[in-house]
């Protein structure tokens, strides 16, 4: 009897709640941990949220799409004022986000697109990893200034977007200059190991005298790369300089070492850019652009690695 | 008065009831309909697979392909549509033939080569990966009109909830179900097998036939799963659902049938199911703890389910055997 009573009262429980929200509320359904960078960006994303006063809501969904969905539907069930998303794939989303629309409940991209109509999410923030590649290569003609140069590049994971529109960026960059030359690419798979080992067969194959910089997709390709070039017996950062992209703290320290020369940040923080746009948005009707691109940002042996390092060690890289 | 056979479908439910009463009392907004038409929604999937694992598990037996045949379903599907014309409704009957063929292929396999249904479902599991993986790595989005007709079938309640078909697909499922393993010959026969292949054999169970049809139904129903899981992804991805399998033997334990077979209910799958709804969306609200707590909380459950299940077994030969011992006496 009691359990029909119980179901009975529930019933009639089951009505619309009002939301009486007196500061921001933000839903944040992050893909998972898998990478340093992700696990910094999380971290971020929640110091961000507090330095604006804004309770978070943090759901991780352990790389599963499925997951993230439900965590959607249940922030939006919870009636919270705006939701982030790190999308894990670009598909399958259009569903949850027409019921976010309904519901008034803007919904900001972090990091990655999706495949869903534009007029379904507010706005996505994300780095242009073109112009990334760009930055690296306009870095490399500036630092040699007309001199030749034979230029070895260690690509991401063949067919991966970041490897794809990395290369093209920094091709793009130093198709106009002559005097530089990429003299032999290969994949090291993003990963450190990998780096040192295809660093390894560039040197036998090339004769480290005859290289003069290295491009590596990912910092931590470069850092297993000065460990392949130290053990050729010559020095990184000075007899082959070395450009990479990411800015992890261990490439910070690399250069603050003089052993890498300069990384250019994909920056962890999305989130700050995206909730500026959200507090415009909701405070005051602005429409930010479909796409908000985030700054990527060269850092060298000018700026103060040491401190930078020491900085980002703490946020989970 | 209540029979001991009942216990733990009891337990399932009061925790369930506790477990809603709690979050409901910490987030008013949990009792929305929103939050239960997610419930349905959001596990429409999963419930689908576990009705078909409550069948394997009180047969005895384990089905650890089910995982794989879903996404090989979705893979299949959005390969099908994408690449061909056949109409949707005939993909949908063709896949459920192939999954159905595929776990019948299973059942024999456990049955007539004697091997356990570990290591069978162990290397089913492969296999539908592997061809899911063969089929394509990427995740493919399915665009058909039908798929666009069918997602937009819901039912909107008021609090802005919304009944979709997918759910009422799991509810029905679980109905039949019930009604199967509850009301037929077949059904009787499942819970005999649960009870040792050798008694059921000695009492005219076709063991043969009841095996391979409990591995059909439950390759079918992860087939049935995998429609659902296209519908509520709108698209393929051979990486998906990975470690359901585990998900839904998870649910038919806190549901309360027994791991070795020979006693449980549909109805406390469903209820199983639930609560590991309610877990995550508790999670989700409260929005501070880590989500692995989800799988910490599915963990103790399902080891206070097991002492619950180990100690009414122990009672009940406890009380056998004080019986038989006062039958020598006299």
């Amino acid at each position: 009897m009691n359990i029909k009573a119980t179901l009975f009262a529930s019933a009639i429980t089951l009505m619309p709640i009002a939301v009486v929200a007196s500061d921001l509320t933000i839903g944040f359904s992050q893909i998972g941990s898998e990478s340093g960078w992700r696990a910094a960006e999380t971290t971020v994303t929640k110091q961000e949220a507090e330095a604006r006063g804004i309770t978070l809501k943090f759901a991780d969904a352990q790389q599963k799409q499925e997951n993230q969905i439900s965590a959607l539907r249940s922030f939006i069930a919870q009636g919270v004022d705006a939701i982030l998303i790190a999308p894990v794939v670009a598909t399958g989303w259009d569903e949850v986000l027409e019921e976010a629309q309904d519901s008034d409940i803007p919904v900001v991209l972090l990091d990655r697109t999706v495949d869903a109509p534009e007029e379904l999410y507010l706005t996505a923030v994300t780095s242009d990893l073109v112009h990334e590649g760009s930055v690296a290569g306009q870095w490399l003609v500036d630092e040699m200034a007309g001199a030749d140069c034979r230029i070895v590049e260690l690509q991401g994971t063949t067919g991966s977007s970041p490897a794809i529109d990395r290369k093209t960026g920094f091709e793009n960059a130093i198709s106009d200059h002559s005097n530089l030359e990429i003299v032999r690419s290969q994949t090291g798979d993003f990963t450190r190991s990998q780096g040192k080992v295809v660093m390894e067969s560039f040197l036998k194959a090339e004769g480290g005298e005859n290289i003069c910089a290295l491009y590596a997709h990912n910092d931590d390709m470069a850092v297993g790369a000065i460990q392949a070039i130290k053990e050729a017996g010559l020095n990184p950062g000075k007899d082959i300089k070395i450009v990479a992209i990411d800015a992890v703290p261990d490439a910070h320290l690399a250069i603050a070492n003089g052993e890498m020369n300069a990384t250019i940040e994909l920056t962890p923080n999305m989130a700050g850019p995206a909730l500026d746009a959200l507090d415009a948005y909701i405070n005051s009707g602005t429409m930010p652009p479909k796409w908000i691109q985030t700054e990527s940002k060269l850092f060298t042996a000018a700026d103060d690695n040491q401190a930078i390092y020491e900085m980002k060690k703490g946020l989970g890289y | 008065m209540i029979r001991s056979t009942h216990l733990p479908l009891i337990a399932t439910l009061f925790t369930f009831l506790l477990a809603y009463a709690l979050c409901a009392w910490q987030f008013p907004a949990m009792l929305s309909t929103r939050v239960v038409a997610n419930l349905l929604t959001d596990n429409a999937f999963l419930g689908i697979v576990a009705v078909g694992m409550t069948f394997v598990i009180l047969s005895g037996g384990i089905d650890l392909s089910v995982g794989s045949v879903i996404a090989f379903t979705g893979v299949f599907l959005a390969v099908v549509l994408r690449d061909t014309s056949i109409p949707p409704m005939m993909a949908f009957a063709l896949v459920l033939f192939i999954t159905s063929a595929f776990g019948a292929a299973m059942g024999a396999t456990i049955h007539y080569l004697e091997m356990p249904p570990f290591i069978v479902t162990l290397a089913g599991m492969f296999l539908a990966r592997g061809a899911a993986y063969v089929m394509s790595t990427d995740s493919i989005p399915i665009t058909h009109e039908f798929y666009d007709v069918l997602q937009s079938l819901y039912w909107k309640s008021a609090g802005g909830g919304r009944f979709r078909i997918i759910g009422g697909i799991m509810i029905l499922t679980f109905i039949v179900a019930a009604i199967i393993a509850h009301r037929t010959k077949f059904g009787q026969n499942v819970y005999a097998l649960g009870g040792g292949a050798t008694t059921a054999r000695l009492m005219g169970v076709p063991v043969a036939s009841t095996t391979i049809k409990i591995y059909a139904i439950s390759g079918g129903l992860a087939g049935l799963s995998g429609i659902v899981f296209s519908l509520y992804t709108s698209a393929g991805y051979s990486l998906a659902t990975v470690g359901v399998e585990l998900d839904a033997i998870a649910a038919v334990v806190i549901g309360g049938t027994l791991l070795t077979g020979g006693y449980g209910f549909i109805a406390g799958t469903f209820f199983g199911i639930l609560i590991m709804g309610l877990i995550q969306t508790y999670i989700v609200f409260d929005g501070t703890l880590s989500s692995w707590w989800t799988k910490i909380v599915i963990g103790g459950l399902l080891f206070a389910f097991i002492l619950l299940q180990k100690g009414l077994t122990w009672a009940s030969t406890k009380r056998k055997k004080a019986v038989i011992g006062l039958d020598t006496q006299s």
